[in-house]
């Protein structure tokens, strides 16, 4: 069985969904989390320009994914930001021990 | 073949970053996973997103990431998870499950001619959307001076140590 090459590619999108989701979910460092993150928005903007590719505007998905990765990088900017100031005020990167802030 | 090849390196370099113990290690791992897919970009012909992948995705991101490692330090946490192992791969098999019924196998591509330009695309079409990048660039540049803060008071600190030692003297 010979698959095409978007099929490839879709599969290869859901694999590394799950790569991401297993990241979120397992992951307590705050940098691995924006790192698990980072791998999720790069599922989102290969579906989206194969998605374009499929439907042959490409170009619509490119645009689509430009957006994508301004918010992704700003994203991942403010998660920083945050891990830095966290372990500033805290001492740890842990997001276990964030649960002090609810005391 | 080719997108076997690169499908199968991208995952494979996805899985690294998530799993190695050092996070510069892991940041490396991730700016391989870029690459790669801005190779794949450019190969289903999405060049322009294919360069800006490559120099925001492999470039940008990876030095604020490895600055960020720097400033707060490469701590191994040891890898309890936040829920049981177990939910999380049912949860994560479960929904890949559900999402390779919804879309395996992908429809044929359909022929024909791209009409309008990227540019067009992006600055007639999708003309808001470039206003919202706009202002998210801008909340960015406050999230970088976040993270400079930091060396900020730091540099400003130690500038007034050897001030006051100086005053001594």
């Amino acid at each position: 069985m010979t698959l095409s090459a978007p099929t490839i590619l879709l599969i290869c999108v859901l694999g590394l969904l799950g790569i991401g989701l297993y990241g979120m979910l397992i992951t307590r460092n705050l940098i691995k989390l924006v790192i698990a993150l980072q791998i999720l928005v790069k599922t989102a903007l290969l579906a989206l320009v194969i998605a374009g590719n499929i439907i042959g505007q490409i170009n619509l998905g490119q645009s689509l994914a430009v957006t994508v990765l301004a918010a992704d990088t700003v994203v991942a900017v403010i998660g920083l930001a945050l891990a830095v100031q966290v372990r500033q005020q805290l001492g740890t990167l842990d997001v276990s021990d964030l649960s002090t802030l609810r005391e | 073949m080719l997108y076997m090849g690169l499908a199968v390196a991208m995952l494979f370099c996805a899985a690294m970053a998530i799993r190695a113990k050092h996070l510069l290690t892991s940041v490396l791992w991730l700016a391989g996973v870029s690459a790669l897919l801005s190779l794949i970009f450019y190969l289903l012909g999405a060049k322009q997103i294919a360069v800006i992948e490559l120099s925001v995705g492999a470039g940008l991101i990876t030095v604020l990431m490895v600055f960020a490692i720097s400033v707060v330090g490469d701590q191994p946490i040891e890898a309890r998870s936040i829920i049981p192992l177990p939910v999380a791969i049912v949860l994560i098999a479960a929904a890949f499950i559900m999402l390779l019924i919804l879309t395996i196998p992908a429809p044929a591509p359909i022929p024909g001619g791209e009409v309008t330009s990227f540019a067009e695309v992006l600055w007639q079409d999708r003309g808001l959307d470039v206003l919202v990048q706009v202002l998210l660039i801008f909340s960015g540049v406050l999230g970088v001076l976040g993270v400079l803060a930091h060396r900020i008071q730091l540099t400003r600190r130690s500038a007034g140590q050897s001030a006051i030692k100086e005053a001594g003297k």
